[in-house]
């Protein structure tokens, strides 16, 4: 028992943090909800009663995937870029802009269009990285900063000049068929993104642990005078780990629309950058874990909007929820002390099995 | 004459600019004063949030003003103590702590506001006070400087104010001395005796204060109501105004002046036919283009002084 505890502590400890989460939020929904029992069901069982709901649990998991590997690469290297929100926004912008206004054969374009998203959220995130290689200018507030700037340019690209006058509402043009990721399960809307986007998890797990560069980015995270001085490029490292991250952020929105609305829909930045802050840090910044991390995710989000829409509660619990999750696991000294005590017992335990034979 | 620089010479534009400007300067303070310490406050936006939405709820239920300021300041003092808490006791990096409490702010805030007031998007519908507005006696009659400076809001005068009392903090208390100390050196400060920890502890404790000032001008003087996530990234803001002037008194209120300017310059801006897009974004550019002059100033410092120590060894 002891043994399992020690080496699975950080399991055990993000699962407790998130089991707290959960019992707060059935504290809450049984305060405010005027009819508790009902709201508690539609919270923790709503996302699999119905094939459509589980369909948006595995639809909303995949931009928050791609997101969480976006912001765990720089996570890994200690650089605190979360600009993944506007590196969506904006790739997602201007890559609808190139969708709309290209036609080609849908075996190009569909790539082209992705890669051309990529790009522009790499660009987002080489601001940042370049700003702090080379003048050491906080990469936190500069992505900030940019989360802004990319929500105003996208709105701007997307109502002045893409704008589909003809839909009644602030949309796009809808792209053409040739750039749309097809949706394979009838009755759902779970579309190619899932999968591309767990190609993507597997590409960045042999990236950070089986290439060099990997290797140099996770040295840089851990010690970043002692990886300058055992002859790591730092400057190279801040700034690709970055510019990787934007490049994954910029591909999550544009699936997005290519997947699912076909048209760019969004007025309001839709906050899986946020989302993937977040399962970077419960998944810990490996990209497995952070495909787990998503789904659980996907699931609470699902739920918070059938409790939004079956009951009384706001969807914005689910926020509270997340945010208490994250700072219990951000926290090194939580359930430290029990650890500790394990430790000694165990150790207490070996002497004594060895004892007999000294 | 242009009628866009005819209206930025009025006095008008200069009153519009120490508005514009209090929402950062206050924030500013505050993440000066946790920076002196040396553990920046990075949840400056989340602590306005709350104590602006704070301050709202209680004025629109009690009708006590007095009472909504101090509700307010202690629920930003609140989320300071909670970011310390977790850094300084917990041992949680504070820039992802500050993260997940600026995530924990804006959706409790929205959570709440739907739960009282039965809206996602502002208080409106909540008849919620305002701190009031002053005409200074003898300086309102002087010609321009009158127009300028007279009429703001009591927490737009009590800004400028906190800008000495930062100064007297800062250098006229042993806590200011002890600050400074930490800030500097741990290890020294620890070696003679200070409480490392519990000095960040009061400095961000400090920095919530002036933060929770921020939100509630935001909310009750600035306008009227509470919307969701209304800082809109002036938490942020502040760390490159305060950044600008070295944390420093009068450089964190001359940041600050800065980004009242170009704000100011931006409302101005909006009579033009720019597209509104191009004109929001201004602020969130000028923090990127400030931050990076300070950052490549603060270098060419450090490799001075670099220099200096390697010139005076050999």
């Amino acid at each position: 028992m002891e043994k399992f505890v020690l080496k699975y502590f950080n399991l055990i400890r993000t699962i407790i943090a998130i089991a707290i989460g959960i019992i707060i939020s059935i504290f809450v929904i049984y305060v405010i909800s005027k009819n508790p029992g009902f709201s508690l069901k539609s919270f923790l069982l709503g996302p699999f009663l119905s094939k459509s709901r589980f369909g948006n649990l595995i639809e909303t998991a995949s931009p928050i995937i791609f997101c969480g590997l976006a912001i765990s690469i720089p996570f890994q290297a200690e650089q605190f870029n979360i600009g993944a929100e506007g590196a969506l926004f904006i790739g997602a912008a201007i890559g609808t802009a190139f969708a709309v206004s290209t036609n080609m054969p849908m075996i190009i374009h569909i790539p082209l269009v992705l890669l051309v998203a990529g790009l522009v959220g790499a660009f987002w995130g080489f601001i940042p990285g370049i700003l702090k290689a080379k003048w050491n200018a906080s990469e936190l507030v500069a992505s900030l900063m940019l989360n802004y700037v990319a929500y105003f340019l996208g709105l701007y690209i997307i109502n002045y000049h893409f704008r589909d006058k003809a839909a009644g509402y602030l949309v796009s043009y809808q792209l053409p068929k040739t750039a749309w990721l097809s949706q394979f399960v009838p009755g759902t809307r779970i579309h190619w993104g899932i999968v591309i986007a767990f190609i993507f998890a597997i590409l960045v797990y042999f990236f950070l642990y089986h290439t060099t560069l990997g290797y140099e980015i996770r040295m840089t995270g851990f010690n970043i005078h002692f990886s300058r001085y055992g002859g790591i490029n730092v400057f190279k490292v801040i700034i690709i780990s970055q510019v990787i991250g934007g490049f994954i952020a910029g591909i999550a929105g544009m699936t997005e629309v290519m997947g699912i609305h076909r048209r760019f829909n969004w007025q309001m930045s839709p906050g899986y950058g946020w989302d993937g802050v977040v399962v970077a840090i419960i998944g810990r910044n490996h990209p497995i874990s952070i495909i787990f991390a998503s789904l659980f995710l996907a699931y609470l989000r699902v739920g918070g909007q059938v409790l939004n829409l079956l009951s009384d509660i706001p969807s914005e619990m689910v926020t509270v929820i997340e945010a208490i999750i994250i700072l219990l696991i951000t926290a090194e000294a939580f359930l430290e002390q029990w650890r500790y005590r394990i430790t000694i017992k165990e150790a207490e335990r070996k002497e004594v099995e060895h004892e007999p034979a000294s | 004459m242009n009628p866009l620089l005819k209206s930025i010479i009025s006095p008008d534009f200069g009153f519009a600019i120490l508005r514009v400007m209090t929402p950062i300067l206050y924030p500013a303070i505050g993440v000066a004063i946790s920076a002196l310490a040396g553990s920046i406050n990075i949840a400056l936006e989340g602590i306005m949030l709350v104590s602006a939405f704070t301050g709202v709820m209680v004025s629109a239920f009690t009708g006590n003003l007095f009472l909504a300021l101090i509700m307010g300041i202690l629920a930003g003092v609140g989320l300071s103590a909670l970011l310390g808490y977790f850094h300084l006791k917990l041992r949680a990096n504070i820039i992802l702590a500050a993260i997940a409490l600026n995530m924990f702010a804006s959706g409790m805030t929205i959570f709440l506001l739907y739960i009282f007031a039965h809206d996602k998007g502002t208080s409106s519908s909540l008849k919620s006070l305002v701190f009031p507005s002053y005409q200074i006696p003898v300086i309102k009659d002087i010609p321009i400087l009158g127009r300028i400076i007279s009429g703001h809001n009591i927490l737009t005068y009590f800004a400028l104010v906190s800008v000495i009392i930062f100064y007297y903090i800062i250098y006229k208390t042993p806590l200011g001395l002890r600050i400074r100390a930490v800030g500097q050196n741990p290890d020294a400060a620890e070696s003679v005796g200070v409480d490392v920890n519990k000095i960040k502890m009061y400095s961000l404790l400090l920095s919530g204060v002036f933060g929770a000032l921020g939100g509630l001008y935001l909310s009750m003087g600035y306008v009227s109501w509470f919307s969701r996530d209304m800082t809109a990234g002036r938490g942020f803001i502040a760390i490159a105004a305060s950044a600008l002037g070295g944390n420093l008194p009068l450089g964190t209120f001359l940041g600050s002046l800065l980004f009242g300017i170009v704000n100011a310059l931006a409302i101005y801006l909006a009579s033009l036919e720019i597209p509104s897009e191009f004109i929001q974004m201004i602020p969130y550019i000028t923090t990127i283009i400030a931050l990076t002059i300070y950052s490549i100033q603060a270098m060419a410092k450090a490799k001075r002084r670099k220099k200096i120590s390697e010139e005076s060894t050999t």
